[in-house]
């Protein structure tokens, strides 16, 4: 291994090959299911939250319009952003509980017992 | 018992604050005694064997991001800019969601110690890991200056002490302190009085909340029409206060958003935290549980803020000692009297003392494993020699960090801190991104991106109206003026040209990485292979 600082646990376990690791088609499932979910999730959370920073520098009349007694429109988007963050983190939590744990479960449980993946050439 | 006006120049009985403040020291000690009984190796130095659970670290997190800034800071900024103080909590609140989405699992997966760790996975060692132990110093620099010139301004109002010398006394104990809890505790220490730290923060700001609320007959319109009422000026309610003064400072805004925003997921105190819990499930639950706390309170500092602003009021609270700063403290004398005071105050003492110690630990990781174990050592130092190293490094970051701040006493908190994240997510964010989820990414673009964004942000602010030009800048002078740059935060600026130039690196780079080691690492990050274990005592 070239990162020696990280090595000391792997000698007492066998070579993988993380080559055929990644190739493989429960690996590229569980990284699709990764990417397709952290990706667009967080893009759109990061549009939402640059909305409302723009809205509160530019729209200032709007932000400003009363709702009920003196709450305003801009104290109840600030409030939003803390509920939508509490709820793409629980949503995100829920997701990676049955959709991502399952799997990765799946692939490392293989890789450690060496049945799988094992580099060629390397018996123990 | 005292009476408050603009005029006096303390609050609450100094020697009651002393002795609340006195007591949390003892007991934290003790703890951190105990706790450290088994600090054996780097893994119990650096990452507390391990062994915490994701709710005991994502409490030592929220301990660790609720700074002084966060809690002192705010509030002021609420109770006389209105609603742009607002505007901090919600940018520094959303930033969890990259941490959590992109970050936080895949880097404990991953790494062991430091960032430099996840960083240098696949790329070439001793470039990627000296490039980023220098980022990560920085960063913690800059945060260590943030938090020891709050002690400075805060004790010239709790505990009356307004001159120089002797506010360079206070920074000084606190300094010797912090060096005493992570010499003593290592990162199991710190993670204790973190979260003791954390549950007294957040449990002492509910009280005050209610309490707020209740003044004001559980009606939150109530409170903002008295708050309207005491500052004689119904703007408070609305953005724009501070913010909306001028095209400039609408687009400052917005690159002040950005860093807050992306800076927290490069923060390197912040990551090493997830170091501290046995698996990627932990760290998940970590970053859930911080969430919860840090959204909580902030929604708390946001009545906090306006109801310093209707109690206490604006023009008291800008006359007081430590200027916005002492908005929350002096709320806490309006409710519940030198009791209250002292306890507050004991309570931010006590955060700015636990966040500095976390901020020690980390930049004392970073150098001693990255630096000197992995660079110098080649990855192979004698047995104990890296933990000592981090040990001598602890005692120097503390001296440096009681010297500078003294030197940043009287600086703008909130300034310093967002400059750090400005840092940060300049320096960091790009590589840490690209590392983790582009295939191709090579050493050239780390080097670039990094080297880059951090050369650019502090550049960036040399240059910026925050270090000369007016009075209020750190030059505090007129006749200095090389302000070139119109905006304060950096952000808008170094954080697309950092990502800009590690892609540009990385597409001129004519050689490729081993892409054994993306595959290692891409397995790794996702399935938690060969993850570094918890220690067993």
């Amino acid at each position: 291994m070239g990162n020696e600082a990280l090595s000391a646990q792997d000698e007492t376990a066998p070579p993988v090959d993380y080559r055929a690791v990644q190739e493989s088609p429960e690996f590229q499932r569980l990284r699709s299911r990764h990417r397709r979910f952290v990706f667009p999730v967080l893009a759109v959370c990061l549009v939402w939250y640059f909305a409302y920073v723009l809205l509160a520098g530019y729209a200032h009349d709007f932000m400003s319009t009363p709702v009920f007694g003196s709450v305003n429109v801009a104290i109840l988007l600030g409030l939003a952003q803390v509920v939508t963050t509490f709820a793409v983190t629980t949503w995100y939590v829920r997701y990676a509980n049955r959709q991502l744990d399952p799997v990765a479960e799946q692939i490392r449980d293989e890789i450690e017992s060496g049945a799988t993946f094992a580099a060629e050439g390397v018996t123990r | 018992m005292l009476h408050l006006a603009a005029s006096t120049t303390q609050a609450g009985e100094p020697w009651l604050n002393i002795a609340i403040f006195g007591a949390f020291v003892a007991i934290t000690m003790i703890i951190v005694f105990r706790a450290s009984r088994n600090n054996k190796t780097a893994a119990d130095y650096y990452a507390a064997g391990r062994s915490f659970t994701g709710g005991q670290n994502g409490s030592a997190i929220a301990g660790d991001y609720l700074s002084a800034a966060s809690f002192l800071g705010i509030v002021g900024a609420i109770a006389i800019n209105g609603y742009d103080g607002f505007l901090y909590s919600i940018g520094f609140l959303v930033a969890w969601l990259v941490a959590l989405l992109l970050v936080a699992e895949l880097l404990r997966n991953t790494g062991r110690f430091t960032m430099a760790d996840v960083l240098s996975f696949r790329l070439k060692q001793k470039p990627v890991r000296i490039a980023a132990a220098t980022t990560t110093l920085v960063v913690c620099f800059f945060y260590l200056l943030a938090q020891m010139a709050g002690a400075g301004g805060l004790v010239s109002l709790l505990l009356g002490i307004g001159d120089q010398v002797g506010q360079a006394v206070v920074i000084t104990v606190v300094g010797a302190l912090m060096i005493l809890y992570v010499l003593i505790g290592g990162m199991k220490g710190t993670t204790w009085v973190q979260i003791i730290k954390a549950v007294l923060l957040i449990a002492g700001a509910g009280v005050m909340t209610v309490w707020v609320l209740a003044l004001n007959g559980f009606n939150f319109s109530n409170l903002l029409d008295n708050a309207v009422a005491a500052a004689n000026n119904p703007e408070i309610l609305n953005p724009g206060l501070k913010y909306g003064v001028s095209e400039v400072a609408k687009v400052d805004f917005l690159s002040l958003g950005l860093a807050l925003v992306l800076g927290t997921a490069a923060l390197p105190h912040v990551l090493m935290r997830f170091y501290t819990v046995p698996t990627a499930k932990e760290a998940r639950k970590s970053v859930v549980w911080a969430i919860w706390l840090i959204g909580i309170f902030y929604v708390f500092t946001l009545v906090l803020g306006y109801g310093a602003a209707a109690l206490v009021g604006a023009d008291v609270i800008a006359a007081a000692p430590g200027g916005p700063n002492s908005a929350a403290p002096l709320l806490a004398f309006e409710l519940g009297g030198p009791l209250l005071l002292g306890l507050i105050s004991a309570i931010a003492f006590a955060t700015i003392l636990a966040v500095v110690a976390g901020l020690t630990i980390t930049a004392a990781a970073s150098f001693a494993h990255d630096i000197y174990a992995s660079v110098v050592k080649k990855g192979k130092p004698e047995a104990g020699a890296e933990v000592k190293v981090a040990r001598r490094t602890v005692i120097v970051i503390g001296i440096v960090a009681i010297i500078g701040g003294i030197g940043a006493n009287g600086q703008n908190i909130a300034f310093l801190v967002a400059l750090a994240f400005a840092v940060a997510a300049s320096a960091n964010l790009p590589t840490i991104v690209y590392s983790l989820f582009w295939k191709r990414f090579t050493t050239k673009g780390a080097l670039w991106s990094m080297y880059g964004g951090l050369a650019s942000a502090i550049i960036l602010i040399i240059f910026s109206p925050v270090v000369s030009g007016s009075v209020t800048s750190m030059l505090k002078t007129e006749d200095i003026d090389f302000a070139i740059f119109p905006l304060s935060n950096p952000g808008i600026v170094s954080i697309p040209l950092a990502f800009f130039l590690g892609w540009l690196g990385t597409v001129l780079d004519k050689g490729t990485e081993d892409p054994a080691k993306q595959s290692e690492m891409e397995v790794r990050s996702l399935t938690g292979v060969g993850a570094e274990k918890a220690v067993d005592h």
